[in-house]
């Protein structure tokens, strides 16, 4: 794990009273997936919105390509190339899917050839193009809410729970998008629940427990030990 | 991996109400006309006191839009924005009394100039002031309603002092420039210039923020930003710029309707923004705080009122429009065309 792109060296955040993450280290490996696991509640969000600048460190550093960015407002680190889909999708409701995609191009018109790209992605962003983004149903939004990130090139793609609520076409839908960024060298750093989705996705994970990281490596090993999962997370993929 | 899946387009059979939902606050200025019509026994008073509803409703929406995007971009309760249209009034009416001969002269052109000199000068006044009130007042009090209700009533409170420290405490007579005097007679009815300028400004002002907010991107950003600042920042655009654009321009606007509400009632006084934010208070709410469209139509539907009732029942005229406010929150609870956040 030579020259992350991404690096996290004990990062602390604080919302309100709450310490939520209590010393967080981990890399971010260029042109691969990383996955984010753990279960509800240790910090896995948080940490994501730490990087983008929604909470703030209260200690710790956080690099981009070596540039600290800790401190950075959020707007700039966005215009750094770091593309960021939030929990909630961030959807503008109330503007068409077009205008959602003009807003994500920041720095000039939408690319064709990408739009391109997003409409072989995602067919009905197509059909939607001039709906309102509000309409769309949940499926429809989250492959609204990572085109938005495709309309431009990114160093690194923040993606907080890919298929949360989504029906399986959906969520083969959104894997295929995702493997189709990594192809073209992405760097993504995923929190996921569905381990399944993890497993297939992710080549690097970090296990997240109350703040911090509890485990680091290879996707594969983690997916191929059951007893780790059961330690590292409390879950049983049998069930 | 499976086929793409399919996702036809579902066009389900919508009620009647579904579909005239979106339409309703719409609808209401015509229903309100109409019953106006019924109610007002003479067409030609109902026709005279229609324009001067619609002119009174334009202005203020031209006060109150700048204040329905500052609450719904950041969430700030500005209650200072009356200041705006105060010192819009006393620039704008010093420049016209300053032009007098223009405004004397019975050319059209000439008071048109010197209006529009007035219009000028005093947007320009109130747009820096509204920078500096952002930066002084509104910045420091961010999150905070309560502190941003305490300190902009108090920076209202001061700019009405400064401008009796500047003009005096006496209230200001003036006469409107004389092309924008006297009435034009249209179906037995007499409707006043000034008024029919007035509901043209208007309808320009709100065209041109519809098109602004529509068909530009940095509509789009604050559309977005009304909705939800946070993602509007992850995507890279400081919204923090965008709002202290707004909240110029919204101040300017306020500003121009200052200019027009001291034109329309022949006198200014410091007070007049403080009285005027009354009713655009029960505008921006009855509209949707953040909503543009809300606010035009409520603005609409308050002049209407205000002056159907007068004429019907002078004194039920003053609680009107606070009826009207409690109706339409009875029927939608965060106003005709509430705003969508993302929270």
């Amino acid at each position: 794990m030579s020259d992350p792109i991404l690096k996290l060296e004990g990062v602390f955040t604080d919302i309100a009273q709450y310490h939520i993450l209590q010393g967080v280290d981990l890399d971010v490996p260029r042109g691969a997936v990383t996955m984010l696991l753990g279960r509800n509640g240790v910090g896995k969000t948080t940490t994501l919105r730490t990087i983008i600048g929604h909470w703030r460190a209260r200690k710790g550093r956080i690099l981009l390509d070596g540039e600290d960015i800790t401190t950075t407002p959020t707007p700039a680190i966005a215009r750094l190339g770091v593309g960021f889909v939030p929990e909630d999708m961030g959807i503008f409701a109330d503007l068409t899917v077009e205008e959602n995609m003009i807003l994500a191009a920041v720095s000039g018109p939408l690319d064709p050839n990408r739009l391109e790209r997003v409409f072989a992605a995602f067919p009905p962003l197509k059909t939607f193009w001039r709906a309102e983004a509000g309409n769309l149903s949940g499926g429809q939004k989250q492959m609204l809410s990572i085109a938005r990130v495709m309309a431009e090139e990114r160093r690194l793609y923040l993606i907080d729970e890919l298929t949360k609520g989504l029906a399986p076409a959906i969520i083969s839908t959104m894997a295929r998008a995702l493997r189709d960024l990594k192809a073209r060298g992405a760097s993504i750093l995923l929190v996921e629940q569905n381990f399944a989705v993890a497993k297939a996705l992710g080549d690097h994970a970090h296990v997240m427990d109350d703040g911090r990281v509890i485990w680091s490596g290879a996707m594969a090993e983690l997916a191929g030990d059951a007893d780790l999962q059961e330690r590292l997370m409390g879950l049983s993929v049998e069930a | 991996m499976s086929a793409a899946p399919q996702h036809a387009p579902k066009m389900a059979q919508l009620s009647l109400s579904d579909r005239l939902g979106p339409w309703m606050p719409v609808l209401l200025i015509p229903i309100l006309i109409v019953l106006g019509f019924l109610a007002i026994p003479s067409t030609s008073s109902w026709l005279t006191l229609t324009v001067s509803g619609l002119a009174m409703g334009m202005m203020i929406f031209i006060m109150a839009s700048g204040l329905t995007l500052v609450f719904g971009l950041m969430d700030v309760i500005n209650f200072g924005h009356g200041a705006f249209v105060s010192v819009g009034a006393f620039v704008g009416i010093s420049i016209l009394l300053m032009l007098g001969h223009m405004t004397e002269a019975p050319s059209l052109v000439l008071n048109l100039l010197a209006v529009l000199a007035a219009v000028l000068v005093a947007m320009l006044a109130t747009g820096a002031m509204g920078w500096a009130f952002e930066r002084v007042i509104v910045k420091p009090v961010y999150g905070h309603h309560l502190k941003q209700i305490l300190v902009t009533v108090g920076g209202l409170i001061v700019v009405e002092q400064l401008i009796i420290v500047f003009w005096g405490p006496e209230e200001i007579y003036l006469m409107r420039p004389e092309a924008l005097q006297g009435a034009i007679t249209f179906a037995g009815a007499a409707l006043e210039k000034y008024r029919l300028v007035a509901v043209g400004v208007g309808l320009v002002v709100f065209a041109a923020m519809r098109f602004v907010l529509r068909r530009t991107k940095i509509g789009l950003i604050v559309r977005a930003g009304v909705e939800n600042g946070e993602m509007v920042q992850a995507l890279g655009y400081r919204l923090r710029l965008v709002f202290v654009g707004v909240f110029i321009a919204g101040s300017a606007l306020a500003g121009l309707g200052g200019v027009m509400w001291g034109l329309y009632q022949e006198v200014i006084t410091a007070h007049m923004g403080n009285q005027a934010m009354i009713l655009i208070f029960i505008v921006v709410i009855i509209g949707g705080l953040g909503s543009v469209e809300g606010c035009f139509i409520g603005a609409l539907l308050v002049g209407l009122m205000q002056n159907y009732v007068a004429f019907l029942e002078p004194k039920v005229a003053l609680i009107s429009n606070i009826g009207l406010m409690v109706a339409i929150l009875m029927w939608r609870p965060m106003g005709m065309i509430p705003v969508v956040k993302a929270k």
